[in-house]
């Protein structure tokens, strides 16, 4: 009877699929107003002092609202839970928040609220990646010392006045530090996540427009509309619920499917069809990133002196129109100096700053390289990571845009690294021997987060340990001017000496790319490239 | 037969330790995660210790390696670096991933061995031929290409299915990456079992139920398909690892979040926990799908025996 027995397992199978089918269907289609978006699984756990990637700080930035917020179209930075911020000498600051804000879970906004949290972040003992941005604070270096353990609790620079108030004590003079606060490392935090850290990381509570219905680590993570949110952005939405995908091309295909409302990174494999399957439902705007090929100034060859001809040289060599028009179909923009346009002229964007020294010349660019004295060793190795993006095309570009200009075959070629971690290792160990891909994504817009972390010397990521006693000086002098006009004017003096110096070839600006459905409208993208999920309208 | 069995369990312990070490000392070979985890901006250097001295990576390797084994004795697989449990991911991951390569490995049966069957038969007329040419486009074209080609044309073009499989990734859902992710297998079982149906259709002990006036069905049911799947059952035994380790790419086109996804992220951010745990555990499924073929010899050909 074997063969009774197996007709009889196949009937089983299909009907267990029939069964599943039956059961299975109608958990897809989304709630009345909710919008569906696409989303990569966090790398690290959602604490605000430590996600200082897109995908995490996505949800930051529904779940919570920080004393500053960026505006979404001009990316000012305008005060939310905050009242006032005041300061006499750009040095100490007294902050003054609003009456009337709560969490979700009904505890009340007070100074503490944020004190609790920056001191949490700053701690040693909590490992929290963006310590460094409470780095400004003083008494840093008693509860974060760079070796050994912490010998404070709590960053002495941080007082709470009354229920309101607090004071901040900066270690050094920083103008336009309030303008800061608007990253989402400083969000305030409720007891809740001190007292029960891993149900808070499970399901977490914030003080934004919108709560955590359910989390599914790795698949969903649900959020809805608050109810009793009292700020001035409240969520045109019923709620969005975010969707890991295991590829963007999966989460392309099932917004043209009609499955998925939003996809907030349309994959460059799409950029040709993006027109055709979306039309005006595809945004393509700037973002706060630039991508620039740094060098490493600590290999002798690459740091000696009058090498700068020969970095003019190069960055003249690259024709960057052609690549970002045909690699990256128009989703970059040429760089025209070290920051980025989001910025917009007042915030210190100049698009001639960088003027001839990325302008594409062949026949100057290969004058220049060799009134150097040439390409050190002889050959250009462009290190990039393999793993991820499409980086190995456009290096590849580039170099074939140097090797034409110099009129050589073999002048340049690329040089990939096979995982992210693995290029990020040899950097910090200062292993490089020729440049490699740098890009800069501002936690921020401000000009002095596009300059002082990356060329100030031994700034935090300053990869190519780059210095210059004048830049060094130019940026003490900006951060201590009160007026904003001048401060700006001094960092943008500072990045003529990044320019002379062609301390990094900056390449293009980075747009930020969205599509999305007929379900919903008013979608925009903030300068950070992050959707303002709270302003989606639902049909 | 006990003897057999245990003798066999036994054997699958060096063969485990060697696996584990093997994949452990490959993610080490590919240095330091920690920088990885910070982004473009470097670690600072003491949340970088403190991080390497959480996760272990500040001892040597064999200590790193005895340590970790110990504790995966105990059932604990360590954490990766968004701070999930390694067997949190795999009490999600597996059963995905499980239900995946049994609908997989269903249709490799009942396609698969029925088409054989079919063409084993009628060797050299059309349906042969024409089945044959169909398994030889199917084993050439790569697996991604059938999956987004059919991703394509029943999930965006005709609407039948949703193209992307919902994180619940219900069986009626897994229908269509299953059959993607069997094709290739599916194509060789056919071909194998229409070679072994072939073969033994001339068998002596065929002939002998043909004369002794058996009904045709009981013929091939009892007498022809038992010996003649002996080579395919090896050939499936081995697939269900094969299977649920090589489904990185039908995981990531369909959006199924099972081991190959886990697997992908783990290696892309270097995360050794998640590696080693998922691929020990692959190795286990590998080594126990063996034995359970080896052991189906005996049901299928009771002329073999085990000492």
């Amino acid at each position: 009877m074997r063969g009774a027995a197996q007709a009889k397992w196949a009937a089983c199978a299909v009907a267990v699929a029939l069964a599943a089918s039956a059961c299975g269907g109608g958990g897809a289609g989304g709630a009345e107003g909710v919008v569906s978006s696409s989303w990569a699984d966090p790398q690290n756990p959602l604490e605000p002092a430590n996600t200082n990637e897109v995908q995490g700080g996505k949800v930051l930035d529904m779940l919570f609202r920080g004393l500053k917020r960026y505006d979404a179209k001009t990316g000012e930075a305008k005060d939310m839970v905050a009242e006032k911020i005041e300061t006499k000498d750009a040095q100490n600051f007294t902050v003054t928040i609003k009456d009337g804000w709560a969490f979700s879970n009904g505890e009340k906004v007070t100074a503490k609220s944020f004190v609790d949290a920056w001191n949490y972040g700053a701690h040693l003992k909590n490992n929290q990646k963006n310590a460094p941005f409470f780095g400004q604070i003083e008494g840093y270096d008693e509860v974060h010392p760079e070796t050994g353990q912490a010998t404070a609790d709590t960053l002495s620079g941080l007082k709470v006045t009354n229920d309101r108030t607090f004071t901040v004590k900066l270690t050094q003079k920083f103008s336009t530090w309030p303008e800061t606060l608007g990253y989402a490392a400083f969000v305030p935090l409720p007891r809740a996540f001190f007292d029960d850290h891993d149900a808070w990381l499970s399901k977490p509570v914030g003080n934004g427009p919108y709560t955590v219905e359910s989390y599914a680590k790795g698949s969903q993570l649900s959020m809805r509309k608050w109810d009793g949110y009292n700020g001035p952005d409240k969520a045109q939405n019923g709620g969005v619920d975010l969707k890991v995908y295991t590829d963007n091309n999966t989460a392309y295909t099932d917004l043209t499917a009609g499955n998925l409302d939003l996809v907030d990174d349309v994959p460059a494999s799409q950029l040709k069809n993006v027109e055709a399957d979306l039309g005006d439902r595809y945004i393509n705007v700037p973002a706060g990133i630039i991508q620039t090929l740094a060098f490493p100034f600590y290999d002798e060859r690459w740091g000696a002196e009058g090498l700068e001809r020969v970095r003019t040289g190069l960055s003249r060599a690259i024709d960057r129109r052609q690549i970002t028009d045909t690699i990256f179909q128009k989703t970059r923009t040429p760089a025209k100096d070290w920051t980025s346009p989001v910025l917009g002229k007042e915030g210190g964007f100049d698009d001639g700053l960088c003027g001839d020294a990325c302008e594409f010349d062949p026949e100057e660019a290969k004058k220049l390289v060799e009134e150097g004295g040439g390409i050190p060793g002889g050959t250009l190795k462009i290190s990039y990571n393999a793993d991820t993006g499409s980086h190995k095309d456009w290096v590849d570009a580039v170099c074939n845009s140097i090797n034409n200009a110099l009129g050589k075959a073999n002048s340049c070629v690329g040089n990939p690294i096979g995982t992210f971690a693995d290029s990020r290792n040899q950097i910090t160990q200062s292993k490089m021997t020729g440049p490699f891909r740098a890009g800069w994504q501002m936690d921020y817009p401000l000009i002095q987060n596009f300059l002082q972390p990356l060329y100030y010397t031994n700034a935090s990521s300053n990869d190519g340990k780059w210095s210059s006693p004048e830049f060094d000086r130019l940026v003490d002098e900006a951060n201590a001017e009160s007026d904003v006009a001048k401060v700006i004017a001094k960092f943008q003096e500072a990045e003529k000496v990044v320019r002379d110096e062609m301390a990094a070839i900056p390449l293009w600006y980075q747009n930020g790319s969205a599509g999305y459905s007929e379900r919903i409208s008013n979608v925009a993208l903030n300068p950070f490239s992050v959707p303002v999920y709270n302003e989606i309208k639902v049909s | 037969m006990g003897r057999y069995v245990i003798r066999r369990l036994l054997q699958m312990i060096p063969v485990f330790l060697g696996a584990t070490l093997l994949i452990f000392l490959m993610v080490n070979v590919m240095g330091d995660p920690i920088e990885g985890l910070c982004g473009p901006r470097a670690c600072d250097p003491a949340t970088a210790g403190r991080l390497r001295a959480e996760f272990g990576l500040d001892k040597p390797v064999w200590q790193q390696y005895l340590t970790y084994m110990g504790n995966v004795f105990t059932g604990d697989f360590g954490t990766a670096f968004n701070g999930q449990e390694v067997t949190e991911l795999m009490s999600t991951a597996f059963p995905v991933t499980f239900r995946l390569t049994v609908v997989a490995i269903v249709f490799e049966i009942v396609i698969g061995i029925s088409l054989g069957v079919l063409t084993g038969l009628r060797r050299g007329r059309p349906v042969d031929t024409g089945v044959l040419l169909l398994t030889l486009v199917v084993i050439s074209i790569p697996t991604f290409v059938t999956g987004l080609l059919l991703q394509l044309l029943l999930g965006v073009k005709w609407g039948v299915i949703k193209p992307a499989v919902s994180p619940d990734a219900p069986v009626d859902e897994l229908l269509l990456p299953g059959l993607v992710l069997a094709s290739v297998s599916l194509a060789y079982v056919t071909r194998l079992t229409r070679t072994s149906v072939a073969e033994n259709s001339r068998a002596d002990y065929v002939r002998t139920a043909v004369a002794k006036g058996l009904p045709r069905r009981r013929v091939i049911s009892r007498h022809l398909l038992r010996n003649s799947l002996i080579p395919v059952v090896t050939f499936i035994g081995t697939d269900v690892g094969a299977l649920m380790g090589g489904a990185i790419v039908t995981e990531r086109i369909f959006n199924i979040h099972g081991v190959g996804y886990q697997l992908y992220q783990g290696i892309v951010r270097q995360s050794s926990q998640t590696v080693v745990g998922f691929v020990t555990v692959l190795v286990l499924v590998f080594l126990l799908a063996n034995l359970i073929v080896d052991l189906l010899y005996a049901v299928l050909d009771p002329r073999i025996r085990y000492a």
